[in-house]
């Protein structure tokens, strides 16, 4: 008796719930639907403004070129949101990678590999600071990353004088540093070695998140840390390998950078922070931590990607590129918390 | 009045498993542990009562290295120990169901279990690239929440966000049951559950007793503490104001002393 009037009471509960309410409770349970609605939505627009040029292989290979430093940095900021954290520093780690990489190479003259490993080096060391400042000193990581984009853009500015190394010194004395730049064909399309090695980056990245151990803790920091240190996580060690994982892939990132663009300047990539935060977003991925997902970040990155082009392509002015992805992250903002307000 | 001097009923010849002497704590001005003592003997249920904001849940956590005591000292089987995480005291093989659970709400209700003690493949994947073996921890984690017969769980990878407070609860009894090796305890483990799952509950913990363990129970319910608990150990303001057994003292007279209208006896 009692059971029947309680199951009474569920269904009249489920018929009440509007479709806007269910999509709601969709959405939290799925939330990479989101940026594969999203991109499918962008692309049907820009095709509708621009038409066929938009799908043409060319241009289909330039916004994949876009993507590619976007999708890496986005993986980075996704092992950061998911900890409940932000790195606003991450375009300014690998903008001073590529140049330490690229005067050291290039004008200091030494050895590729060595300079290549230095460059690397200084990712891994940005990122463990800002671990320090975030996970020991318990800092709030919006400051303490707003803190450090300032301090490494300013070293980045005096160490490379505000020098440009153009790219035929490069290619003359470091090719190497270029090589993510090579391309090949691929059904008509030109593929850059760059954009595959996002994607080795984005499925180790994947795999450390949904196969190991580490994936397991990274999402309990970002979830609940009382918790999860209760239940015997070390939340401290786990922050600090997540923010110095995060600098070592922007110093990666430094490297598809240069085979991008092909010179080495300090104030390439500017755009790249925002960028980043909003693939990472609108993939899906909650600022309030602890949920998220790496293949989100990566349709993420091609929505970014798919609004910059599609704006340039319609003949925008470039400006209305930065106003259409503020917009964006502000929407995708909105949409994750009204998803968070699911079961309360 | 000397804490030390009282009968705690304990058992003739018997050395404490668990024990903590002269623990202190403090936030600021509040004195969250006041000098407190506390022992547990091998194979019994103690019972922790006391009214809200006593120290109970303060003194657990000290005792499971989830907080710091400002002074005193905590012994495990005699010897000293210093658990500086909760992950110390569990390797100790102390397993302690939180009163917030400390549970995961996003992760899926295995990955809760195995939380912090995940068990990686056999093989090359594991040994190399610490690949998770997802399916025996689904298969163990299933095993352990149908030996606990309170929840009726379809699915082992839902969030656990997704299920009600008495399965959540279940969800952390559950892991504390089974890793447990020396000492488990319980704060408040049926204060979200049903007259039936409580029933539970409470034979699980007497099933753990049967196993040899000792049992720690926090508990605001009097039948629940009179029922199964072998002592009741009572604090008050911080500290232990005595410990008695149920057979002695009628559940009005404990709540009397717990509350401070009644004189803790001195034997
Ligand atoms: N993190 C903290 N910061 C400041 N004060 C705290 C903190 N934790 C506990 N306290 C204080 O310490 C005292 C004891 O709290 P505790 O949670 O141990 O009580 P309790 O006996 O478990 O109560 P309840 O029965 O309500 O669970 C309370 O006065 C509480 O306000
Ligand atoms: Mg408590």
């Amino acid at each position: 008796m009692a059971s029947t009037s309680q199951q009474a009471h569920v269904s009249f509960d489920e018929e009440r719930r509007t479709p806007l309410k269910r999509f709601q409770q969709f959405l939290h349970a799925n939330p990479t639907t989101i940026p594969f609605i999203v991109l499918a939505l962008s692309i049907a627009l820009f095709s509708a403004i621009v038409g066929g040029r938009f799908f043409h292989p060319f241009n289909l290979s330039l916004v994949l070129q876009q993507v590619t430093i976007i999708a890496i940095l986005g993986t980075a900021q996704t092992l950061i949101i998911l900890t409940a954290g932000i790195d606003l520093s991450v375009g300014a780690i690998m903008v001073l990678s590529s140049v330490v990489m690229g005067r050291l190479a290039v004008l200091a003259g030494l050895p590729v590999p060595l300079a290549f490993m230095l460059g690397l080096l200084v990712g891994v060391a940005c990122g463990l600071l800002n671990g320090f400042l975030v996970a020991r000193l318990k800092l709030p990581p919006f400051i303490v990353t707003l803190g450090t984009w300032s301090i490494f853009g300013a070293l980045n500015l005096w160490y490379s004088a505000s020098q440009t190394i153009r790219q035929q010194e490069v290619a003359e004395a470091a090719p190497f540093l270029q090589f993510t730049g090579t391309a090949f064909n691929f059904l008509g399309a030109r593929i850059t070695l760059g954009s595959i090695l996002m994607l080795i980056i984005a499925a180790f990245i994947w795999y450390l998140l949904n196969r190991t151990a580490f994936g397991r803790h990274v999402h309990a920091t970002g979830d609940d840390p009382e918790a999860a240190k209760l239940a015997g996580i070390n939340v401290t060690g786990t922050l600090i390998a997540v923010y110095t994982l995060a600098g070592f892939i922007c110093s990666v990132a430094a490297w598809a950078l240069i085979g991008r663009i092909g010179a080495i300047s300090s104030i390439s990539g500017a755009t790249a922070n925002l960028d980043s935060i909003t693939a990472v977003v609108i993939g899906g991925t909650s600022l309030f931590g602890g949920r998220g997902s790496i293949i989100g970040t990566l349709v993420g990155a091609l929505i970014v990607g798919v609004f910059r082009n599609g704006l340039a392509l319609a003949g925008a002015d470039s400006l209305w590129q930065e106003f259409a992805i503020g917009l964006l992250i502000i929407v995708a903002v909105a949409i994750d918390q009204w998803i968070r307000k699911v079961s309360a | 009045m000397n804490q030390t001097e009282q009968n705690t009923h304990a058992p003739v010849g018997v050395a404490p498993i668990l024990q903590a002497r002269n623990l202190v704590k403090r936030y600021g001005h509040v004195v969250a542990i006041d000098h407190a003592e506390f022992e547990l003997y091998p194979g019994e249920i103690l019972a922790v009562i006391g009214d809200n904001g006593a120290g109970k849940s303060s003194m657990i956590k000290a005792l499971t290295g989830a907080l710091r005591p400002d002074a005193g000292e905590i012994l495990l089987e005699g010897r000293r120990v210093e658990f500086d995480s909760p992950l110390a005291a569990r390797a100790a093989g102390i397993e302690t169901v939180y009163q917030n659970l400390a549970l995961s709400p996003a992760l899926s209700i295995a990955d809760n279990i195995f939380l912090g003690r995940e068990r990686r493949s056999e093989g090359f994947l594991g040994k190399y690239f610490r690949k998770l073996d997802r399916d025996y921890m689904r298969k163990e984690a299933r095993k352990h929440l149908n030996a606990l017969g309170l929840l009726t769980i379809q699915n082992i990878d839902q969030p656990v966000e997704t299920l009600s407070g008495g399965q959540r609860q279940g969800v952390a009894i559950a892991r504390a049951v089974a890793f447990g090796s020396r000492v488990v305890i319980m704060d408040e483990p049926t204060a979200a559950l049903g007259v039936k799952e409580s029933r539970k509950v409470l034979d699980l913990i007497l099933d753990v007793k049967r196993r040899g363990l000792p049992i720690v129970l926090i508990s605001h319910n009097m039948p629940h503490v009179f029922e199964i608990a072998d002592r009741i150990h009572i604090h008050r303001l911080g500290r232990r104001a005595c410990v008695i057994r149920p057979q002695d003292y009628s559940m009005s007279d404990a709540v009397a002393i717990m509350t401070g209208a009644k004189e803790a006896p001195v034997h």
